[in-house]
């Protein structure tokens, strides 16, 4: 019974995802059944949440130096930009109240908002924006942010404006804009007590324990409702489920669908999608993955809509190429079955490229994620039944970085990639020849020429298609057996509302309240 | 004195040891912590930079040496991943795992001798081989797999337990204790098992002896046989026994840590290791180690105190 209204409030929800431009993800409701308790932190809240997440911040907390997701996801809430992404994907004006572009896309101009102060008291002045961003362009950990504000030519203030100039124009400027996130000038504590401006303000961090916030009273515009959230830790899955189950939490996000089926307290199920690509990345430089042939034969060996009803009952959205549904704008669901299951025309393929037997490789799968190893132990099946002989290995995530991602010492790999930067670059920008992070030696020359003119392209429009023209040249040519972007599920304790999808890993706490 | 000296020298000389293995072993295992620190878009000059800012560019011997100077002088460095002092993580978590050893050695104590007396006086046959075939089961069942039972019987089934919802003993003592029994009886069910079935062996031996056969012809009780004598000489290897498990206890606590997610040293530890946060796991093993070697140390002192005509060299 659970099982069909879920089905038919997630058909509900795809006709209405598919009428609305939405880029949030789409999302439902299903109310679990509430014969058992209800959360019990709801009885007393006290205007007060614990959210469950699975993963330490066992990093810096240093706005420029987080690397881990699981950081960035919180912090969302300490740190702001000039401005900050919404839940569309577009930017809207935080520490600037206002900005502006010149006609030729060279100059960005900001005003910096009145009254803007950070969590430590001090006030917000230019300065302090001028050192965020030659600290960030000096030590920041994303290349990408790096390389945008190094085409900046010059920086000039004139009371509260801050006028930048580029040295060429770069329609995504603003995305990186949002990644600088504005700290007090000559804070020499921000890796362990973090400063900004954002909704709430960082209280403290217990190691593998918790990580507390608290509502930013002085925050400039409608600011949180919530007094105080605490994420409880819960490194092994088991313990996140558990704990939730019991009713001790008021959120957790990033559940599966084995979890959601579980859940016997009556928190609300949203379903939105991973921000992510999972696929099999494939070495386009060793053999036999260097023949388009062998490649596009394995994306007809597998079947995705197969592997998606063993491993999440049909959850997850398909996407043929390096985007994810979230980003309407990009977006190509038309990709999506670019290579429909058809095991023939696979061995048809083999054969032409010189393997009618098949072959075997190996994929290194990072252990610590479970959804990657599960997924890739359907696909194995999958490709055996075109003869092709693939083994996992399973590998710690601190070898993966360095064996796989930093040294490419791969033949494939499932993993998810995500976008650093709320833009199509960040998904794009890696497979570009010469890109460093180009981990699977991805080499097409015309790929390289239309994401040269995408980058160089003023108008919106025009730079849109040539995006969209660089997603389906990665189709064609098989650049990777692309998977789907994984359904995200989040339980909720009923009494709340607000709850938003972002195009980003993020969950955005100021938009949560109880209900009246 | 001479006794003590040696022993001392023993505790130098294994903590050197077993550092620098712990040094040494990361140089084997993949990976290096500035993937980990600076993530995956992070330039190779600016791994370059932070490995020369960390001194992960320099000779392994010279980088154990500087943090063995260090450490001697009470410097434990600072973590990789969390950029706090070493020091101050583990105050915080090493007196969660401490916590734990202490009721689980509790346990272990106040639950094994009464039973092992018991297991020792059953005079009926089959009774005696039932509990000893009891007995070996228990002890043969890893505390791990007791903990993951218990997670699952009184967790899921009975609803009376959360597991994962720990809380810290600087929030509330009485919640963190009680989070702790479980734990801490998986770890003392089969060390109690193994005391239980040496107090049964020792007590049965003594009971063999002429003494013995002595008092009861002067027409004392079996009882009071058992109590004013047997069990005397008997437990004196179960102390030592004892002893020895505190030690082992305390290591214990690293699997079962990871079963009931108690952010103590042992999952500090394991999360370090993957982190390569190389500072953190050289300050928990040399720990580790250290207590090992210094409750082996007091359980050879308490045998000698139990037993006078026992003399350490």
């Amino acid at each position: 019974m659970k099982k069909r209204i879920l089905a038919v409030f997630l058909a509900v929800a795809a006709l209405t995802g598919s009428l609305s431009a939405c880029s949030g993800g789409t999302t439902t409701q299903t109310p679990t059944p509430s014969d058992e308790t209800t959360p019990s932190s709801g009885a007393d809240h006290g205007n007060e949440i614990t959210v469950g997440i699975a993963q330490d911040l066992d990093d810096s907390l240093d706005p420029y130096q987080m690397t881990a997701a699981g950081t960035r996801e919180v912090m969302f809430n300490v740190f702001e930009g000039l401005v900050k992404p919404d839940s569309d994907g577009n930017y809207v004006d935080a520490v600037a109240s206002e900005h502006s572009v010149s006609e030729d896309g060279l100059t960005y101009t900001f005003t910096l908002r009145e009254g803007v102060v950070f969590h430590n008291g001090a006030p917000c002045t230019a300065d302090d924006v001028l050192y965020s961003f030659e600290t960030c362009a000096a030590t920041s950990v994303t290349s990408a942010v790096v390389e945008a504000l190094s085409a900046v030519t010059d920086t000039s203030v004139d009371g509260n404006q801050i006028a930048m100039t580029l040295a060429a124009p770069n329609p995504d400027f603003l995305s990186y804009v949002a990644s600088v996130y504005i700290v007090p000038k000559d804070y020499a504590d921000q890796a362990t007590q973090p400063v900004g401006t954002g909704p709430f303000r960082y209280v403290s961090r217990s190691v593998q324990e918790n990580v507390i916030l608290e509502r930013n009273t002085d925050y400039y515009g409608k600011g949180a409702s919530l007094d105080r959230v605490t994420y409880k830790i819960y490194e092994d899955n088991t313990a996140l489920f558990t704990a939730l189950d019991s009713g001790s939490l008021d959120l957790v996000a990033h559940l599966s669908v084995d979890q959601v089926n579980n859940l016997s307290n009556g928190y609300t199920v949203l379903e939105g999608t991973m921000n992510l690509v999972q696929a099999i990345y494939l070495n386009n430089a060793v053999a036999p993955f260097d023949n388009e042939k062998v490649r596009q034969a394995l994306c007809y060996a597998v079947d995705v809509d197969a592997m998606l009803e063993l491993t999440a009952e049909g959850h997850g959205t398909k996407v043929g190429s390096s985007m994810y549904p979230a980003f309407t704008k990009y977006f190509d669901p038309s990709l999506a079955d670019a290579y429909p299951h058809d095991v023939e025309k696979a061995k048809a393929l083999l054969a032409e490229a010189g393997y009618p037997d098949g072959f075997t490789f190996t994929i290194k799968v990072p252990s610590n994620y479970g959804p990657h190893v599960a997924t890739a132990v359907v696909l194995v099946e999958q490709l055996a039944q075109a003869g092709v002989t693939a083994q996992i290995q399973q590998v710690d995530w601190n070898t993966w970085l360095t064996d796989v991602y930093t040294n490419r010492d791969f033949e494939a790999t499932v993993v998810g990639f995500d976008s650093s930067t709320l833009n199509a670059s960040g998904m794009l920008a890696r497979w570009v020849s010469d890109n460093d992070k180009n981990m699977i030696n991805y080499n097409n020359p015309e790929y390289d020429q239309v994401f040269a003119q995408a980058q160089s392209t003023v108008d919106d429009g025009e730079q849109t298609a040539l995006y969209k023209q660089c997603l389906s040249i990665l189709s064609q040519t098989a650049a990777n057996v692309y998977l789907q972007a994984q359904a995200d599920f989040v339980a909720i304790n009923p009494k709340l509302e607000g709850f938003t999808f972002y195009p980003l890993y993020v969950i955005d706490m100021s938009k949560l309240s109880f209900k009246a | 004195m001479k006794y003590a000296a040696k022993k001392v020298l023993t505790l130098i000389i294994t903590l050197f040891i077993v550092s620098l293995l712990a040094f040494l072993a990361f140089q084997i295992i993949p990976g290096d912590p500035t993937t980990k620190l600076l993530g995956t878009e992070a330039t190779e000059a600016a791994k370059e930079a932070l490995r020369a800012e960390l001194g992960l560019d320099r000779p392994v011997l010279v980088r154990y040496w500087d943090w063995l100077t260090g450490f001697l002088t009470g410097d434990m460095g600072t973590s990789y991943s969390y950029h706090m002092p070493v020091s101050d993580m583990i105050g915080q978590k090493l007196p969660i795992t401490a916590l734990l050893t202490v009721i689980s050695f509790f346990f272990t104590v106040v639950l094994s001798i009464p039973l092992g007396v018991l297991a020792g006086s059953v005079r009926s046959r089959a009774l005696d081989s039932f509990f000893t075939a009891l007995d070996q089961v228990v002890m043969s069942i890893p505390a791990f797999f007791i903990g993951i039972l218990a997670c699952y019987i009184f967790g899921i089934v009975l609803r009376v337990f959360s597991p994962g919802d720990f809380v810290s003993y600087t929030e509330d003592w009485g919640r963190c204790i009680s989070y702790l029994i479980l734990p801490a009886l998986s770890i003392a069910i089969p060390r109690i098992a193994m005391t239980v079935k040496m107090l049964r062996g020792a007590i049965l031996n003594e009971q063999g002896q002429d003494y013995v056969r002595t008092a009861r012809s002067r027409g004392n009780s079996r009882r009071a046989i058992l109590s004013r004598h047997v069990l005397k000489n008997a437990l004196i290897p179960v102390i030592t026994f004892l002893a020895v498990s505190a030690a082992e206890i305390m290591t214990g606590t690293i699997i079962i840590e990871q079963v009931f997610t108690i952010p103590g040293i042992g999952r500090l530890l394991l999360a370090s290791i993957s982190n390569r946060d190389f500072p953190v796991v050289q300050a928990i093993v040399v720990i580790l180690a250290a207590w090992i070697v210094i409750v082996n140390f007091a359980a050879d002192l308490l045998y000698q105190l139990a037993d006078p005509r026992i003399r350490l060299r």
